[in-house]
């Protein structure tokens, strides 16, 4: 996998992951371009497109789009369910998931996807094995909490 | 409400409606896409009918309590803050405001006097971070990030990481300082660290990461003692650095035992090594050989397995699907497994996927049937690249086939993509062809472009002479509705079929002509070039070309396309059609000239040079001519080609003699048959990969119109600007036979071995003097010894210095193109005496050149060659003078080899290795090994190959530093396709080459050429 790319109908980029070194102004283009195209997309339409020499597998979840680029020799159906199994990781993590939780917690929806995915390969396809990767890393930053005086509360607002 | 803080409390707010993904009752639901898709419209309805201000305050309110808490752990309150004021903006300047004043405030906190502790720090660069993600550029923070990574919290490590892995570019100065940070945790020997370290690493990548951590992660590898999550990690890392930089990750006995991770425990390790495993199989495929046996193994117990076996990773009762679909791709760097036991394995694994295809589906979700498919489609991916056993091909084929029809739009569109190279394998085309009306039907009610896109790719991949003509016409119905974006696409595809299939040349033209008249815009300059080079090698469709395009410029509005080639045949072939009084040399050029006005500059010129041609057919509309060429208009026109063509024609029809003006003027000569112009564009078009390759006849050599291909008139050339000079009558070309100088080819006769193979003839250089005496009388080839030392040096060269002794140089510079060639001989006299009685010969053929060479002079010598058929002796070159008295023989041999007849062909790895499996007869190879004679450069080695002819294949060959090209052998009866591949073998100093050609004589020669190069 080349890239993934989440962004809302309204075409606000909400998390993007990038596996392959990329000039930034690049990114740029491409997330617009691809943006442009995803979102003129009908519902009943393919999920699977052509663009510039890589093939896009994207899928829509309520108001969010996930978007895979791949590989010309990569199989598009499964990536499609990678996404999926995103999808599921986020919503058990969360809750029932929603675009808010992505824009507020954008750090934990990228460190799930750093478990789950790795240099654009899967890393492991097992729930349990994810979460139970986050929920540890959760239980060690829990250890590190200490109580914050209100003040200190306060200063940083 | 509105104002108040955000509740930002560890219960969660569950309002309904806010949790827009899946709820679990919604992954259970049997249709969860229209559900989701319900629910959203819904929400869209209760929505719109408010005014825009009261939505708009609601949304804020909905905002500012909808924030969401944050679920588990952490609580970084002022991020959350802050993410919520920005998302409350109004408007883009509010955004940005807000965010300068946050960048303020965080410069000042990191400059301030007072040391952060670690809390601040991380959120401080977790802003910066957000505020990147947005879209801003932050050119600070990076220092803090790097200083987290040392703090002994794990979420402040984390989050320096992540800052890292997102916003630091390779070529930071603060790499070293990461590096540190990456070398400390992932010498930690804690298993969270070190995965913390190792995502690092594989989301930056660079190469001064790779140059210090290449050598460390194997070993964490394959260690004993290394938690399964972190060998995970370090596989991927691996993979990663082993994409970037290569060169940095050594092989070494670690390979061996990463191998045996496909036997691991653990179906997460497993999954990890296999990705790992394929990409290093890729480049180095005999290192990696063992891994066939192991993921076979793993393959069949997977697809065996009862669904629950697997536990969590068995998805949606789809046994482990992305593992089987990694076995399948790590199997496709390989030929069919050579045991036969393993191979029958092979064979059942996918023989059970196929099966379970037609099984009932276990549950009715979606994801069951994409995981089940996904391993399908790879399955039949494995199948196609085998390409040998006929009967899994077929299998293949009827399972596409019922996916044809699905509902499943996804599966439609694959169905039609895997089709296309099922259709270029021997076994299946046929197959593949009983979907045709299928396919058809597909490109006539797909709602998705894209689909229809698949599906005019495989009626192109399809198609052969039993059918071009119902897709030709298919493809041209459709053109007319099709959609902007591809139409151009299409008419290339559509021009390239007519030609290729063409047994009656009237319905080439006619095609292209339609093709113009419907969709003129997309007709590239290639189509309608070629459609003129066709008309103008093939005199029997001549005449009908002329009639059609001047009834089809009789249409009020044509296209201008269609005003250039009609201006170009009628400027051509009007006489043929020029006794009907309907179509007078007057009504003619009335009919062209009424659409003048309206063409563009570079029309209006072909036109003038219609005219000029007109003067020359037809006498009696001279004058007509002459008026419309000294209007002022004309005369004084704007534009300085036009001006300039206008003034020398006028002239030109006013001084020459009626002999002067036919001669200048005569019709245009054959072009040479060369590559076709619009393929080569189709190709740059598409690229190379997604290109069914439209030359499989030539290569199968069975039939499917090869015949067609090699008669038809090739294109001229890739550049269009020259193309355009030479199709322009100002700029004839003169082709090499119509030329009155030059002897015609094969008309000599002669004992020695190759002359039925070569047809040599010499000539003299046009219009100088040097050669004398033109037929002289006959020869005897001299039987003195022959000089050949550097003869091998011309292989992969076509200039340069063949023979030299104390007298005499010669030098030589050939040029070769499809089966013709030419060579220019040069003979300098080194002393400062003449040499009398000079005479140079072919073996085959007598010919005289200037008896006399002066002291120091040069005198050059043209041999004109044909290559009739394959063979494998050179001509000779004999050459006798006198100087002072003596008499001096020379025998040198022209190196006119077998591979100077290559024409470079470009093809993709799927398809060469599919030809050189077709070519896997042991006849048609041949091989050798030999000692490297050179030191062993690998830019010295492309330039070999290229200077052999053949095209050089980068990325086919999985091995990066094995060379593989590609080309065709250009005789006049026939064409021979030359795979051949090149594994050099550094610390042994050796070579292995390899060639398969159709011909075992030509493989075997060919292989004698060069491996002798290096």
């Amino acid at each position: 996998m080349r890239f993934m790319l989440l962004f809302s109908r309204q075409g606000k980029l909400r998390l993007q992951k990038w596996y392959t070194a990329t000039a930034e102004r690049d990114k740029k283009k491409m997330v617009r371009e691809l943006m442009q195209i995803v979102l003129a997309r009908k519902p009943k339409m393919c999920s699977f497109l052509e663009w510039r020499d890589l093939k896009i597998v994207y899928k829509r979840y309520a108001s969010l789009y996930f978007c895979c680029a791949i590989e010309e020799q990569d199989n598009e159906l499964i990536t499609l369910e990678v996404i999926h199994r995103f999808v599921e990781l986020l919503d058990k993590y969360f809750g029932s998931v929603c675009e808010l939780d992505i824009i507020f917690n954008f750090e934990k929806a990228y460190f799930i996807l750093d478990e789950f995915l790795m240099g654009g390969e899967i890393q492991d396809t097992s729930k349990k094995s994810v979460l139970k990767a986050i929920e540890q890393a959760d239980l060690l930053q829990e250890e590190d909490e200490s109580p914050r005086s209100v003040l200190e509360e306060m200063g940083l607002a | 409400m509105c104002g108040a803080r955000p509740s930002l409390g560890r219960g969660r707010c569950t309002q309904r409606g806010r949790s827009l993904f899946l709820s679990p009752s919604h992954l259970g639901a049997p249709c969860r896409t229209q559900r989701l898709t319900s629910r959203l419209s819904e929400l869209r309805n209760k929505v719109t009918p408010r005014s825009r201000h009261a939505e708009e305050h609601a949304a804020h309110q909905r905002e500012r309590t909808n924030m969401p808490a944050v679920s588990k752990g952490d609580g970084m309150r002022g991020l959350a803050v802050f993410i919520s004021d920005i998302r409350n903006c109004k408007s883009k300047e509010a955004e940005v405001k807000r965010i300068n004043k946050e960048l303020a405030n965080i410069r000042s906190k990191f400059k301030g006097d007072k040391a952060l502790d670690g809390y601040s720090k991380k959120k401080y660069v977790c802003k910066l971070l957000f505020i990147f993600l947005l879209g801003h550029d932050i050119d600070f923070g990076h220092m803090e990030a790097v200083n987290l990574l040392s703090s002994n919290k794990y979420t402040e490590k984390q989050i320096g990481y992540l800052f890292i892995s997102v916003l630091v570019n390779s070529n930071s100065d603060l790499i070293r300082l990461i590096n540190n940070g990456i070398k400390n945790d992932l010498t930690s020997r804690n298993p969270t660290y070190m995965n913390l370290a190792l995502h690092c690493i594989a989301n930056v990548g660079s190469r001064e990461m790779a140059e210090a951590f290449a050598s460390q992660i194997p070993s964490i590898l394959v260690a004993g003692d290394t938690m399964d999550s972190v060998k995970q990690s370090a596989a991927l890392c691996l993979l990663r650095l082993n994409r970037t930089s290569p060169d940095l990750v050594p092989m070494g006995e670690w390979t061996a035992r990463v191998v045996h991770l496909l036997n691991d425990q653990h179906l997460g390790v497993v999954t990890a090594a296999a990705s790992l495993i394929t990409t290093l199989a890729q480049k180095s495929p005999e290192d990696f050989k063992t891994s066939i046996s192991l993921a076979v193994a793993r393959l069949s117990r997977i697809v065996t397995s009862a669904s629950i076996d697997l536990q969590d990773y068995t998805y949606y009762f789809v046994a482990a699907p992305w593992l089987s679909v990694k076995l399948l791709r790590l199997l496709q760097c390989y030929t069919p497994p050579e045991d036969a036991a393993l191979r029958s394995r092979l064979t059942e694994c996918l023989e059970t996927i196929l099966n379970k295809a037609q099984e009932p589906p276990k549950s009715k979700k979606v994801q069951h049937s994409n995981a089940k498919n996904a391993v399908l489609f790879e399955a039949i991916a494995l199948i196609i690249h085998h390409d040998s056993e006929p009967t899994l091909l077929v299998r293949a084929c009827n399972q596409l086939g019922q996916f044809l029809q699905h509902r499943e739009t996804n599966l439609r569109y694959l169905a039609l993509e895997s089709m296309c190279t099922l259709a270029s394998s021997e076994f299946s085309h046929e197959a593949v062809k009983t979907h045709i009306d299928t396919v058809i039907n597909a490109l006539k009610t797909e709602r998705d472009v894209s689909v229809r896109q698949r599906a005019v790719d495989l009626l192109y991949a399809m198609c052969d002479r039993s059918n071009s003509k119902q897709i030709v016409a298919e493809m041209l119905s459709y053109l007319e509705n099709a959609d902007y974006s591809i139409r151009e696409e299409i008419v290339l595809k559509v021009a390239i079929l007519a030609e290729k299939y063409a047994v009656d040349y009237t319905w080439y033209v006619d095609t292209i002509l339609n093709l113009i008249r419907m969709a003129g815009d997309h007709v590239s300059e290639e189509v309608w070039y070629r459609v003129i080079q066709i008309v103008i090698n093939r005199d029997e469709v001549q005449g009908y070309a002329a009639k059609t395009v001047f009834e089809a410029l009789q249409a009020p509005a044509c296209h201008e396309n269609l005003v250039k080639v009609g201006g170009y045949i009628l400027g051509e072939f009007g006489n043929l059609i020029a006794g009907d009084s309907r179509s007078s040399p007057l009504v003619q050029f009335d009919l062209l000239h009424s659409k003048f006005h309206l063409c563009s500059v570079p029309t209006r010129a072909l036109l003038l040079s219609a005219y000029i041609k007109f003067i020359n057919l037809f006498p009696e509309v001279k004058t007509t001519i002459q008026e419309v060429l000294r209007s002022d208009s004309q005369l004084r026109n704007a534009d300085v080609e036009l001006q300039q063509r206008a003034i020398e024609y006028l002239r030109l029809s006013c001084i020459a003699s009626t002999d002067i003006l036919a001669t200048v003027l005569e019709e245009m000569p054959p072009f040479p048959e060369r590559e076709s112009s619009i393929l080569a564009k189709l190709k740059k078009k598409k690229g190379p990969g997604i290109l069914p390759d439209i030359d499989d006849a030539r290569w199968n050599g069975n039939g499917n119109g090869s015949v067609e291909h090699s008669e038809s008139a090739e294109g001229l050339n890739k550049s269009s600007p020259s193309l355009m000079a030479d199709l322009l009558p100002t700029n004839r070309p003169r082709p090499a036979s119509s030329s009155p100088t030059m002897l015609s080819a094969g008309t000599m006769g002669s004992a020695h071995p190759f002359t039925d193979l070569l047809n040599l003839n010499s000539a003299p250089s046009a219009g100088a003097s040097l050669l004398v005496d033109v037929l002289s009388d006959g020869f005897s080839p001299a039987s003195l010894d022959v000089s050949d030392e550097n003869f091998s040096r011309f292989v992969c060269k076509n200039n340069g210095v063949i023979f030299e002794n104390q007298l005499l140089q010669i030098g030589l510079k050939s040029e070769y193109r499809q089966n013709l060639g030419r060579i220019y001989v040069f003979f300098g006299n080194k002393t400062s005496t003449q040499f009398l009685s000079f005479s140079s010969s072919l073996n085959i053929h007598a010919k005289a050149v200037d008896p006399t060479v002066e002291g120091g002079a040069q005198l050059q010598q043209i041999v004109n060659i044909e290559c009739v058929s394959d063979f494998t002796d050179a001509p000779v070159l004999d050459i006798q003078f006198r100087y002072g008295g003596a008499l001096q023989n020379i025998a040198v041999k022209l190196p006119v080899m077998l591979n100077k007849f290559f024409q470079p062909t470009e093809m993709t790895s799927q398809d060469f290795f599919q030809r050189w499996k077709q070519l896997g007869v042991p006849q048609q190879e041949v091989q050798t090994i030999f000692k490297a004679k050179h030191p062993m450069d690998t830019d010295v080695t492309n330039a070999k190959i290229l200077g052999f002819g053949v095209a050089l294949l980068d990325g086919v060959d999985p091995n990066p530093t094995n060379f593989v090209g590609s080309g065709v052998i250009h005789t006049k009866s026939t064409q021979v396709g030359c795979l051949l591949r090149l594994e050099p073998n550094g610390q042994a100093e050796m070579y292995r080459l390899t060639l398969r050609t159709s011909r075992e004589s030509v493989s075997q020669r060919l292989c004698d050429l060069l491996s002798d190069q290096f």
